[in-house]
């Protein structure tokens, strides 16, 4: 059967399962959207391209599904290296589809035309420019098959206005086609059997042991094996910026985020373990600060199903390449047979009050405000937590309020956490939250915002409010780039170098109420409840509340740059403790 | 170049496919490893072709290079060639300064090394050699003191010798070995 390109690629969007494209329409993209008008596939119209990306990456991340992606050339393509470049960083499945000049025009510096494929190589696990009408259903279906197999991320699929305009015969391709034209692709994903029980013995081998998680475990949805695995062993768990919610912050072994921002226990149970069990972490050097003062007495068991992450940083003893789920589930086997066969586990116990006795004396805590004093964003979060309904999932952008946000809200739940922890995107949250929003309509989404994240993408809220989208936003807002801020009092003698944003403009409540939104303002601790009560009962539009926040307050505890994680700092009042992390 | 001892010969089989030597280059450029040298040209299967990638490293960040280069996806396979198990040529052409007096000299260092004239000009001649890249290292070293007006060599191309002792290490090799993609 004879279609066009632009029918093609609709039709082959339907056939991978799409529900929801994030898109904006250009010249060279046009052609494509006419068939789409006659789709069940709903279409949301952002204001600037970069939204789309952050909400297919939103989606993604709360879905487990890919985020879709279409826009037009040149500029609209270059709008998307942001989201692209996110995605590829935390490993999101996404797939971006962009128009390109007709094949005629290719080279010749045609309007709004740009090496699209080029300028994406290195933020995209592949991109691909397609020549032929013929070839769309094919690009696409590599497309979403790269994108969601073996370590995810983003691809995209680059398509000449002509190929979307000439005619082509229809032939969806089977998955024995799609693997022949693949042949250097064929992810690993059953660990080596070998290698997963020489894990189990050092498992049981060790007297210190910890289970450090990250994100690949959301990824390959491990999170149920890895909670066996722990209670099994009865292992305690820290969990990375990437994998909050992966183990759930109510249980008794989880000790929370490690890293620089990480709390002291967890930090501290890294740094004296004599065995990382890491299952889907990097070894960011957000985890692991200073590399070689980083848990120098630990063995290191790496489950990765991205070969290159073994020994990139840190040279595992047992590297095992595969798929987070499936090597959980044999390590778990493996463990028990030993179990079973008269083997017994070395006694943890004495490094279990350790860790309990850290937990003790360094929790994360702040100084209240007294009354009449400036609110303490840390008091808002709590707040916010403790109002959130059931399953509410949490989005933040990027800076001082995503560190208290994963520090203080507590994640009982995969899927309810959504943060751009690689790249750092600010102005992340807010179009993220949208496309977690729209994945998942049954839940509440709050968007945790500083006041200069709000200001890179609040047009999106526009989006929101005309696509019924109802998120709800509170911006932690100190007048400040806060995270800056925070370093050059530390760090640069409390020279404050272009980081103060004005208090007043712009007016937050104005602009919200500007782009449909209900706009709240709260300056003191009393407002705090009332403003989040009558948030959580609108259901029908966005909300935003413009929390006016202590700019002096500082992410505790901190490991600077470049120092080892055993001088982290710690909030004055524990200070004096610090010998008692031992 | 006599510096050879740290160079790792790769040898990449990749999909003869646009843009997948832009690739290869963009990754080695991203990733701040050394291209000391690199060819390619189609391989004996029909819609392949064979790199040859002479690589700057010590040996612990060349596993790093061969990873993420099997994470591309057009990347089918990766081999270390061990030079003292490899055949290894490389061509050079090269234009050299000459009075009438000298160029008799430059004729004969020629046919010594069993190169070819190529062009004879009232000033110039330009000569050409193929061989292993340390033979070409020395003539090049010898027209160097006539002067060399301009100088192009190709990099080197690399097989497994195919004697008995021939060992070719197959770093990694999607097809058969499932230890590597992601």
């Amino acid at each position: 059967m004879k279609i066009t390109g632009a029918q093609a690629l609709i039709r082959s969007l339907e056939m991978e399962n799409v529900e929801t494209i994030f898109g904006l329409p250009g010249g060279c993209i046009l052609p494509a959207y006419d068939p789409l008008l006659d789709s069940p596939i709903r279409h949301i119209l952002v204001r600037h391209e970069q939204g789309a990306g952050h909400m297919a990456e939103g989606y993604a991340h709360v879905t487990g599904r890919p985020g879709v992606v279409l826009v037009t050339s040149g500029p609209a393509a270059t709008n998307m290296v942001t989201p692209l470049m996110d995605a590829f960083m935390d490993s999101i499945p996404m797939v971006c589809i962009t128009g390109q000049v007709g094949t005629a025009a290719i080279g010749t510096d045609a309007f709004q035309e740009c090496d699209t494929v080029g300028i994406t190589r290195s933020c995209t696990k592949h991109n691909e420019l397609v020549m032929s009408a013929q070839d769309i259903p094919m690009a696409i279906r590599q497309a979403f098959h790269i994108a969601t197999t073996g370590r995810p991320g983003p691809t995209l699929v680059d398509i000449p206005k002509d190929c979307l305009t000439n005619m082509m015969d229809w032939h969806w391709p089977t998955d024995e086609e799609v693997a022949e034209s693949l042949p250097g692709y064929r992810p690993t994903t059953k660990g080596h059997a070998r290698m997963i029980k020489e894990a189990a013995k050092l498992i049981l081998a060790s007297e210190r042991p910890l289970l450090y998680i990250g994100g690949g475990v959301l990824k390959a949805r491990a999170a149920e094996a890895v909670r066996e695995l722990a209670e099994l062993t009865n292992i305690h768990v820290v969990t990375t910026l990437m994998a909050r919610g992966a183990f759930p912050d109510d249980h008794a072994l989880c000790l929370g985020m490690p890293g620089m921002h990480g709390n002291a226990t967890a930090i501290t149970a890294m740094q004296q373990s004599d065995l990382l069990i890491n299952i889907g972490a990097r070894f960011d050097d957000r985890i692991t600060g200073k590399l070689s003062e980083f848990a120098k007495e630990a063995k290191v068991i790496h489950v990765d199903i991205d070969p290159a992450e073994q020994g990139k940083v840190r040279k595992p003893d047992v590297p095992i390449v595969g798929d987070a789920k499936y090597v959980t589930e044999e390590l778990i086997k493996a463990i028990r047979d030993l179990l079973q066969t008269g083997s017994t586990q070395a006694d943890t116990g004495a490094w279990k009050s350790r860790v309990s006795g850290w937990r003790e004396q360094f929790p994360l805590s702040y100084a209240p405000s007294e009354p009449g004093e400036a609110l303490k964003p840390q008091f808002c979060l709590e707040a916010l937590r403790d109002s959130a309904p059931e399953g509410t999932i949490l989005v933040s952008g990027v800076g001082q309020h995503q560190m208290w946000s994963s520090q203080y809200w507590t994640f009982n739940e995969p899927y309810t956490w959504v943060n751009s922890g690689g790249l750092g995107t600010m102005g992340f949250s807010v179009p993220a939250a949208i496309g977690a929003k729209v994945g998942r309509p049954d839940r509440t989404v709050w968007a945790i915002d500083g006041d200069g994240c709000f200001q890179m993408t609040a047009q999106e809220l526009v989006t929101a409010s005309v696509e019924r989208i109802p998120i709800k936003v509170a911006i932690l807002n100190n007048s400040y780039l806060g995270m800056v801020r925070q370093w050059q009092e530390m760090f640069y003698e409390e020279r404050y170098s272009e980081v103060y944003l004005s208090p007043e403009v712009p007016n937050f409540v104005m602009w919200a109420e500007a782009m449909g939104c209900v706009g709240i303002r709260v300056d003191s601790p009393e407002e705090v409840q009332p403003a989040i009560d009558k948030a959580n009962s609108i259901n029908d539009r966005p909300v935003v509340i413009d929390f006016r926040v202590d700019a002096r307050e500082k992410v505790f505890p901190m490991v600077p740059a470049g120092y080892g994680n055993d001088d982290m700092l710690l909030p004055e009042w524990q200070e004096p403790n610090r010998g008692g992390l031992k | 170049m006599s510096e050879i001892r740290n160079h790792h010969i790769l040898s990449v089989l990749v999909q003869n496919r646009p843009g997948v030597l832009a690739r290869v280059a963009s990754l080695f450029a991203r990733r701040g490893f050394n291209i000391f040298s690199l060819a390619v040209a189609p391989a004996e299967d029909e819609g392949f072709s064979r790199i040859t990638i002479v690589v700057d490293v010590d040996s612990a960040p060349l596993e790093q290079v061969v990873k993420q280069l099997f994470k591309l996806i057009e990347v089918v396979k990766i081999s270390e060639l061990d030079p003292r198990r490899s055949v290894e040529r490389e061509l050079l052409l090269a234009t050299v300064r000459t009075t009438a007096e000298q160029r008799g000299q430059v004729v004969e260092l020629t046919n010594i090394f069993e190169g070819k004239i190529l062009a004879v000009g009232a000033e110039a001649i330009t000569v050409s050699l193929d061989g292993h890249p340390d033979k070409l290292d020395d003539f090049e070293e010898l027209l160097a003191g006539y002067g060399i007006v301009e100088l192009q060599r190709t990099g080197r191309v690399a097989l497994p010798k195919l004697d008995r002792e021939a060992r070719l290490r197959a770093v990694s090799n999607k097809k058969t070995d499932n230890g590597k993609a992601g």
